[in-house]
Parts: C-alpha cells; sequence; structure tokens
C-alpha cells in the first residue's frame, strides 16, 4: 500500500506539479516518459512518487518519446491506467505513434505542455505542438492556469476510459506560463480524488488470456474507412460524457467547466478567441476596452477535440468582428484555429467579420496592449462593416508590419 | 513453466496451437515454423508483439488474426517496447490484484524481422534490453526487407543482390558485411542470446525454453530461409537451412551473461559456402568469374568467425 502524501486545501503549485499530482491521486499504474523541457518535471515528479513509495505504480523512463508513447499503448493495452507527459519535438517524434493509440482506442492520457517546434531552435512556450496533433484522433482540453492543468487531468482519466468513449485525451498547458508558474491550487482531498477518478475497468485486456485479444491488425479499402470513420464518431459522440464529468467535477468542486468559455459576449461587438494562458490575460483587456466603450468579449476554447463548432457559432453570432487568435507558424496558409472559427462563421445567418491575429511564436509575449490594439481593429471593421486590415496580421513582431490576404467584403 | 514434450516432431507439432495455420505467409516461408516453435515450446500464457513485417502483415488482418493469445502490432520499431511496457504492467497489476488470474504464469516475446531490428527498431531493441525487462526478443532473420520487395538491410549478407543493391555489370550485390547483431546483444549484458536455426528445431526449441526460463532480458537471432527473395522452390526451405548451418554461414550458438560461449552445433562436414550460395538465386552472379573473389572473401569471413567463436568459447571471455 501506497505511503499517503498529505495535501493542504490550498497548495501553491506550477503546473507541471499539478498535473503530477493528479496522475498521483489518478493512481496512476504505470508512466512511460521521456524528458523535454518544460513537461519534464510532470515525470520527474511522478518518479519521485514511485521512489518514495507514494504511489504503487511504475515509471519506465525510455530512450526517446516514441518509445514512451509506444509504451503507454502497450501498458494501456495490458489493461491499466496509463500517463505521460511531453513537449515540442518530443510530441513531433510521437506523432506516429498519437494515430496508433487513437487508432487503437486506448484511453491514455498525455499532459502536453506546449512549446514552439524548431527550427530556430526554442524552449518557450507556442501550439505548434497541438497543432501538429490536431488530426491525430485524441480528445483535446486545454488548461488555462495551474488549477485547470490539475482539474482536467483529473477529468481526462474519467472522459477517457469510460466505456462509450475509449479514447486517448490530451490536456494541454502552455510551457512556462502555465507549467512553470506557482499559483495557488485547490486540490481535491486524496481520498475525493480517488473516487471521482474510479478503477479504470479495461475493455480488452491483454492480460485476460481467457479472452484472447489482436491489437494493431492490418485494414486495407475493405475497412480501414469504417474504422476511420467510427473512431472519428466516437471522438464526436464524447461530448456527452465530457459535459457529464464537468457537471459533476463542478459538484464536487464548484469549479465549472465548459467546452467553450464566454466572458462578456452577451452583447459583445467585438471579440477574441483564443486557447491556453492567453485567454486570460484577453480577459483582463477586455474589461479595459469595456471602459472605453467597446463592446469587447472574449471566448476560449476548453475542449479543442472535439472542436465545439456550434457552441462557437453559438456564442459568436451577434459579434461583428472577430479576431481568431493562432500561437503557431500558419505555414503559407490561414491559422488552422482561424479556419475552424471561420468554417464556424461560414454557416451562421449573421457571417460575422473574421480575422486571424498570429501571435506569440517561441513565448513572445501578448501584451494586454497588445490585445487591446486587436479589440479596436476589431471596433474599425465593426463600425465600417468589412475588415479594415489584412486578414491575417502577425501580432508584436519586431520589424515592419506583417499581414497577408485581402478582404473582398467592402 | 510447464514444458511440452519435445522428444516427438508430430506430438510437438499439434501441441498447444495457438497459432492458426490460416494465414498468409509465403509458401516455404520459415518464419511459421519458427513462431509455432516458440509457441508450442511453453504452455505459459503468451503475450506477443510484433513489428511491422511478413509477420505481422500475414497473421493480423482484418477480420481475421492467426493468434489464439494476446498479441500487439503498433509498428515497424517498437515490438520491444509495447510488450516490455505490457510486462510492467503485468508486474504493477499483479502487486495490486487487478489480474483476472494473478497466479497464472505469463511470458512476454517480441518478433521482429531482420529489417525491423538490426535497422528501423535498433534504438527500442536495445532501450529494452537495456532496461532489463523480463522479455525474450526474437529476430526472424532473412536477410532482407522481404516484405516490401526485398530491399537490403543491415543484415543482408556482402554479395547478395536485393532491390536496392543491385547486382549488374558495375556491381555484385551489396558491399557491406552483416551486422553482428548477436554480438551487439550479448554486449547489452544480456544474461541469454543465442543464434538457432529451425532445421535443427530441438535445438531451437530448447534455445527458445532457455530464454523464456532465463529473467531478463533475452535475444534470439533465428535464420529464416526466404524464399522468395533468396530465390529458391518453397519445397526447400529446410534443404537451405541445412546448407546454411554447415556451410557455417549461420553457426548456431549461444552466449551466457555477455560472456560465456557456447557453440550448439559442429557439422560432421563443414561445406563450402558455395554450395550454399550456389542454391539460391540471390547469389547466382557471383558465379561469373569477375566476382570470384567476393565467394572468396566469404569463405574466408566464414572461416574467420568459426575460429573467433572457437576461441571465445573456450576462453569464456
Amino acid at each position: 500500500m501506497a505511503v499517503e502524501f498529505e495535501v493542504n486545501e490550498r497548495e501553491v503549485w506550477d503546473g507541471n506539479y499539478a498535473a503530477s499530482q493528479a496522475l498521483r491521486q489518478a493512481d496512476v499504474d504505470v508512466v512511460v516518459a521521456y524528458p523535454i523541457t518544460p513537461s519534464t518535471p510532470i515525470v520527474e515528479n511522478y518518479g519521485s512518487y514511485v521512489g518514495n513509495g507514494y504511489i504503487d505504480g511504475e515509471f519506465i523512463m525510455v530512450e526517446s518519446e516514441h518509445a514512451a508513447m509506444s509504451g503507454c499503448i502497450g501498458a494501456s493495452a495490458a489493461g491499466g491506467r496509463v500517463s505521460t507527459a511531453t513537449s515540442s519535438q518530443g510530441f513531433a517524434l510521437m506523432v506516429e505513434v498519437l494515430y496508433q493509440a487513437s487508432g487503437m482506442r486506448l484511453p491514455i492520457v498525455l499532459n502536453v505542455v506546449n512549446r514552439a517546434l524548431a527550427a530556430p531552435l526554442n524552449v518557450r512556450g507556442d501550439h505548434a505542438d497541438m497543432y501538429l496533433g490536431r488530426d491525430s484522433g485524441w480528445l483535446q482540453a486545454s488548461a488555462f492556469n495551474a488549477q485547470e492543468a490539475y482539474d482536467l487531468a483529473l477529468c481526462a482519466f474519467r472522459i477517457a476510459e469510460n466505456h462509450s468513449v475509449r479514447l486517448p485525451m490530451m490536456v494541454h498547458q502552455d510551457g512556462f506560463i502555465t507549467s512553470h508558474t506557482a499559483q495557488n491550487v485547490y486540490p481535491l482531498s486524496n481520498e475525493a480524488a480517488k473516487k471521482f477518478v474510479g478503477v479504470i475497468d479495461p475493455v480488452d485486456d491483454m492480460l485476460d488470456f481467457s479472452r484472447p485479444v489482436t491489437y494493431g491488425a492490418q485494414t486495407e479499402e475493405d475497412w480501414h474507412f469504417e474504422h476511420k470513420a467510427k473512431q472519428h464518431k466516437a471522438i464526436m459522440d464524447s461530448v456527452g460524457v465530457i459535459e457529464d464529468v464537468f457537471a459533476e467535477f463542478k459538484e464536487l468542486t464548484g469549479r465549472e467547466y465548459k467546452r467553450i468559455e464566454t466572458y462578456d459576449m452577451e452583447d459583445a461587438d467585438v471579440c477574441v478567441i483564443g486557447l491556453g494562458s492567453t485567454v486570460e490575460s484577453a480577459r483582463v483587456a477586455a474589461k479595459e476596452m469595456r471602459k472605453e466603450g467597446v463592446k469587447a468579449g472574449v471566448v476560449a476554447i476548453r475542449v479543442f477535440r472535439p472542436f465545439p463548432y456550434e457552441e462557437v457559432r453559438e456564442a459568436l453570432k451577434g459579434c461583428k468582428s472577430i479576431a481568431v487568435t493562432d500561437r503557431s507558424s500558419p505555414g503559407g496558409a490561414m491559422g488552422a484555429f482561424y479556419n475552424e472559427v471561420a468554417a464556424a462563421m461560414m454557416t451562421s445567418k449573421s457571417r460575422p467579420l473574421v480575422t486571424n491575429y498570429i501571435y506569440g511564436l517561441g513565448g513572445r509575449d501578448l501584451s494586454i496592449e497588445n490585445i487591446k490594439t486587436i479589440f479596436k481593429e476589431q471596433q474599425a471593421n465593426a463600425d465600417a462593416g468589412y475588415i479594415t486590415t489584412d486578414i491575417q496580421q502577425f501580432t508584436n513582431l519586431r520589424g515592419p508590419k506583417l499581414g497577408f490576404f485581402k478582404t473582398e467584403r467592402n | 513453466m510447464a514444458i511440452t514434450s519435445i522428444k516427438n516432431l508430430k506430438e510437438f507439432s499439434t501441441n498447444n496451437d495457438r497459432f492458426e495455420g490460416a494465414h498468409t505467409l509465403c509458401p516455404g516461408c520459415a518464419h511459421s515454423m519458427i513462431v509455432r516453435e516458440l509457441m508450442n515450446c511453453t504452455d505459459d500464457n503468451l503475450v506477443i508483439s510484433a513489428n511491422t513485417g511478413c509477420l505481422e502483415v500475414s497473421t493480423a488482418v482484418y477480420p481475421f488474426t492467426s493468434w489464439d493469445t494476446s498479441w500487439i502490432h503498433i509498428g515497424f520499431e517498437n515490438a520491444a517496447t509495447s510488450v516490455t511496457a505490457a510486462e510492467v504492467m503485468h508486474k504493477v497489476r499483479k502487486k495490486k490484484g487487478t489480474l483476472k488470474d494473478g497466479d497464472a504464469p505469463v511470458k512476454f516475446v517480441a518478433f521482429g524481422g531482420d529489417g525491423s531490428t538490426f535497422d528501423i527498431g535498433f534504438q527500442w531493441l536495445s532501450g529494452a534490453m537495456e532496461r532489463g525487462h523480463d522479455f525474450t526478443y526474437i529476430c526472424l532473420d532473412n536477410e532482407n526487407y522481404a516484405n516490401t520487395g526485398g530491399q537490403r538491410s543491415s543484415a543482408t549478407p556482402i554479395g547478395a543482390t536485393t532491390s536496392t543493391s543491385v547486382a549488374g555489370t558495375h556491381s555484385y550485390g551489396k558491399k557491406e558485411k552483416k551486422k553482428d547483431i548477436v554480438s551487439i546483444m550479448a554486449a547489452h549484458g544480456s544474461p541469454y542470446v543465442a543464434q538457432l536455426a529451425p532445421n535443427k528445431w530441438k535445438m531451437m526449441a530448447k534455445g527458445f525454453q532457455k530464454a523464456l526460463e532465463t529473467e531478463g532480458p533475452c535475444f534470439i537471432n533465428t535464420v529464416s530461409p526466404c524464399c522468395t527473395e533468396w530465390k529458391f522452390d518453397p519445397k526447400d526451405t529446410i534443404n537451405i537451412t541445412d546448407l546454411a548451418v554447415d556451410s557455417l554461414m549461420f553457426p548456431m550458438y549461444e552466449i551466457i551473461d555477455g560472456h560465456e560461449l557456447n557453440i550448439l552445433y559442429r557439422p560432421k562436414n563443414i561445406l563450402k559456402v558455395e554450395d550454399y550460395l550456389g542454391a539460391q538465386g540471390r547469389y547466382k552472379h557471383l558465379f561469373k568469374p569477375e566476382y570470384k573473389h567476393i565467394i572468396e572473401k566469404i569463405q574466408s569471413d566464414i572461416d574467420e568467425d568459426w575460429a573467433r567463436l572457437q576461441r571465445r568459447e573456450e576462453a569464456r571471455v
């Protein structure tokens, strides 16, 4: 039996520590990991819980992130609770196996501490790694602070392991800004967390020899399409379970999570929509804009996959001009998140103006002032009735202004 | 471990049949013989993993499976990792009491072809060996990427023509010597490594049993003649294997704890390597006068390797 690790009602934890405490309280059986900045402390901490007897699970430190996710798949198919963490290049190395994990419907929980992708080499936060995995068939949630990194990791086990879901899930948090900033965190008691997460009930258990299972079969044109369609349907159908788990979590803690989080959107004319820690800055900026007479609001995506199209459309339908913020190099196109929001709004009756702001690559700050400028440009668009700037702009970039794509709606 | 009788081939080959005959491996492929030997040499439960390759694509095509035991395939490179993480999960669940039958003995085995073992999965194999998991890795060594049309791997011997080391007017085929995977695995500190061949089926079964019984990471390289890419008649698989071991192209030996080398088979009459090479289409071009020196080189390499093995056996270092 594991030694009791005492937690206080209020702790001062950074995002990494918060996530590792969630793994401890969830009584994860096996963590297979390879360390990478800035996610390293999550697995280091789990290793120290094992080393000090605070958990009965095992920590396997392998020789690469590809092996880490490969091991997670083997361990998960062997019927226990499995989790790991990674960032950036490590995430990129895992990608091949991320698709295998979701295709095999294994409920692995991956804590992603978002970081830029090289080159140039950069250890700071942006969402390039998150975007790289966006089609990988994983459920994905975004935490904006340490408390949420903890809460969502606990919820992720419940969602992923639910028998009607059976899909792996990522919980994203911003590198350094969230992962290394100590904040007040209100953890559940060990007992309450254990009760909330519950015990895993494996579906196709490789260690149940009374019912042999084959994992990782081959399908060609005769069956592959059906498998992938079923997987997509499972992702889409996970909404109900996600909402149920969030509701149960609210009942337990008072902390409410929704698939999208709206701030001052009831009467908003202009809006910033974003992901990650930027959302909190955007809320401060919106509050200040309100004082200046601009009806500003913020929409945050909490659950990135399945993407909440209807909710986004509903939340933004009264807006006149929307700024979609992408924290990843778009590589010759609109930002990926812009495309999703724009697609949602294309099917709305109101058809608001939708603009794209590329920001924060490689950990570049996005200040309150930067966001206020974005709001002001949206207000100018709203007043003019068309997009007055380039549709895509780079924000807080050194050197001359950089923008692309012109509107036809003027 | 309960051990099945291996005295009688008929009894042995039909006992405990957890690998179905219905698969799509080529007629004459040695892979199924080797796999069946492994699965029939123990009564323990088995968790088996496979790298992508001939074995994998021929035995688990949805909605069918040839495996009447737990089986997992992820990618080309990671069978050693998936099965060893399952092994760790087994330990944890045994400790926590969450297994359906916690007392039943279980063995963890990974299969890979030479491409996935010597080349693309080398890092994953090395990592799993270094971590010391209790598992056995079996390489089905047919000396090329047979599943994808016979490209050269680092297990392909010098002089063989393959689809990416093509013999022609300006080339005698592959230029490089075969990688010595058995020594590399022994150097990992593995408690048991061996090189075995399916024609000596009792020896192979005993080697498999030894690996399964030995705690820790064990490695076995098995020669698996490939009629399709080596270019011989499918009925001759075992005859070719006889030539391989009797010419000492594939010496059979084991290394215990990295130093105690035992030669498992000493041919009464050591054959010239021409006999082995001449029986396969992939070496046909070597019999042209201009490539005679390559055959001589192969023979001298074999002679040197055999002398080295005997010295190591004697020296125990």
